[in-house]
């Protein structure tokens, strides 16, 4: 490789910094995302010049580009925003399957990347960087899929236990390392070194489907932005194997950006990483809630809710999934243009887990047209919900849940919640009076201010729309 | 003179674990600046940048035989990545506006 190309994928890898760089603020936001596009095509246009392509491999690529970009641009264009968390999750499974090709390309043909000795066989080391991202792509990509099919509704959002599966779990890491030993001992040569890189791949497979099976619904927050994390590393391991600088410094900045994501939904909701990632939240405490008294809640109609938020001074919208799942952003956004007309304040409270994915509530609220500087974030607003007359509940339970403050034997003691209760009324929109996706009964609903609004959340609103 | 010669020279891996661990703490530090508002857009333009894989599948394609199968599956899948993280990326941020 010439120094020039070497130059070239650094200002790829400042770019990519650039990208992220832009995200601090919405309005530097879309010239970072063009940076962004512009290292990636510097990095392309690099490697092309430099990968002595022949006729044939040219059309090859150029075919690939062409079907790629096409697909990708269609999902682009048509994906729903309220199905950004299982797009992500089925993207990073893209970025683990071509990690996974991309690593076995390295092995079969090292003389075409220049890593292989003089004698054709691979170094010790380049063998164990391959090993690494094949095994956290492979990871990543099984462990996504799931994750997708949960996000999808197409597996139930339930944890699933196994029997013994942290023992089946080290098992299998431990036979990994050990497939690993014995590719290193044949030098990358041979049959049977491909025979044990495939062995490996189905491991890391296995692991990954493992991995996140055992994760309920409510700690998607946490898969999404790991398994983010993890897309990074893998693409770090072979930037190390390729010996490229733009693969390094992207794989470092993806892989401590989901790093980074996964800690402050972990934060979000009072739990250690190593919890999450040992599963199984969610599955017993609903029973454990039933005491068998009678209580009795508020229910209310939509011109009752109306009412009150008309001649209420200040009204905050804690929206939840209950929100995304009934698409009722946009009637939402209406509803508060109507209040605004009526001379009322109104503002957004987003709790950092709320909704399926870091932020999934800021795009939903953006995609309705709600001005950015309307919404806050959980510390920002938490200390005005005094001052306010209705804090309006959305299609949000666990984390308006007073039992995180002031019930120590509740399994969400200690995690940050929204104080809703210090409002004047508290309406809730939910389908039912069930609990929460942790499984958790809201002690709120039973208040003398609390007002129950059930019925599908942008039904409702369209209601109460209508009743302004 | 050879010995000294080969004290003087440091394993390229070395450097690149630099690169590789000062380009951790610029993560580091780049990503708490992120809004939590736009913290989709970020994992979304993640995505479409950890796709810069393509590089190794594009050199791939340049082999023979099933290296040249894998590069293109690879680089295909890669194409998804970076053109629909882009562009998804793109259509959320134009979403985001200011009152007024």
């Amino acid at each position: 490789m010439t120094n020039l190309a070497a130059l070239l994928y650094l200002v790829s890898g400042v770019l990519f910094i650039q990208a992220l760089r832009g995200l601090s603020s919405p309005e530097t936001a879309r010239k970072g995302n063009l940076y962004g596009m512009a290292g990636m095509a510097i990095a392309i246009l690099t490697t092309l010049a430099h990968a002595h392509l022949s006729f044939g491999g040219t059309m090859l690529v150029l075919v690939a580009l062409f079907i790629g970009g096409t697909a990708g641009a269609v999902i682009a264009r048509r994906i729903a925003m309220t199905a950004m968390p299982q797009l992500v999750a089925a993207f990073h499974s893209l970025v683990g399957l071509s990690a996974v090709f991309v690593a076995a390309a390295a092995l079969y043909s090292p003389e075409v990347f220049g890593i292989e000795n003089a004698d054709g066989s691979l170094h010790m080391q380049s063998l164990i960087e391959l090993s690494l991202g094949v095994f956290i792509g492979a990871v990543t990509f099984s462990g996504s899929v799931i994750a997708f099919a949960k996000l999808n509704g197409n597996m139930s959002g339930k944890p699933i236990i196994l029997p013994k599966r942290h023992i089946v779990n080290l098992a299998l890491l431990g036979g990994a390392a050990f497939l690993v030993l014995i590719l290193v001992a044949t030098h990358g040569e041979g049959s049977i070194a491909h025979t044990l890189f495939w062995l490996l791949t189905l491991v890391a497979l296995v692991f990954g489907v493992l991995l996140i099976i055992p994760i309920g619904g409510a700690d998607m927050p946490v898969v999404v932005s790991m398994l983010n994390s993890y897309s990074g590393w893998a693409a770090a391991a072979l930037g190390f194997t390729l010996e490229n600088t733009a693969l390094l410094i992207t794989g470092a900045l993806v892989g401590s950006s989901g790093a980074i994501l996964s800690y402050i939904m972990c934060k979000g909701m009072n739990r250690s990483f190593i919890s999450v990632i040992m599963g199984g939240f969610g599955e017993t405490a609903a029973a454990a809630e039933d005491d068998g008294i009678e209580r009795t809640v508020k229910r209310g109609a939509a011109e009752d809710a109306a009412f009150i938020m008309k001649n209420a001074g200040k009204v905050i919208i804690v929206p939840g999934y209950g929100m995304a799942v009934a698409q009722a952003q946009h009637a939402l956004k209406e509803m508060a243009n109507l209040l605004k007309e009526e001379g009322v304040e109104v503002k957004y409270a987003i709790h950092p887990v709320a909704g399926r994915m870091p932020g999934h509530m800021n795009v939903l609220l953006a995609e309705a047209d709600v001005p950015y500087d309307d919404v806050f974030e959980l510390e920002d607003i938490n200390s005005e919900f005094g001052s306010a007359d209705v804090a309006f509940v959305i299609g949000a339970n666990d984390v308006t849940n007073p039992a995180a403050e002031d019930d120590p034997s509740s399994p969400i003691y200690g995690m940050p919640v929204l104080k809703v209760w210090e409002a004047g009324t508290v309406m809730f929109i939910k389908r039912s009076l069930g609990a929460g996706y942790a499984g958790i009964e809201n002690p709120l609903f039973f208040r003398d201010n609390t007002m129950m609004l059930l019925n599908d959340a942008k039904k409702m609103v369209e209601e109460i729309n209508k009743a302004l | 003179m050879l010995a000294i010669a080969a004290t003087l020279i440091v394993d390229p891996f070395v450097f690149r674990l630099a690169i590789f661990t000062l380009a951790c703490f610029v993560g580091y530090f780049v990503v708490w600046s992120v809004t939590p508002a736009l913290h989709t857009p970020l994992m979304a333009v993640t995505n479409a940048i950890s796709s810069v894989i393509i590089v190794g599948a594009l050199i791939a394609v340049s082999a023979h035989g099933v290296t040249r199968e894998f590069g293109f599956i690879a680089t295909t899948l890669a194409a998804v990545n970076i053109f629909g993280g882009f562009l998804v990326t793109q259509r959320m941020l134009a979403m985001y506006k200011k009152k007024g």
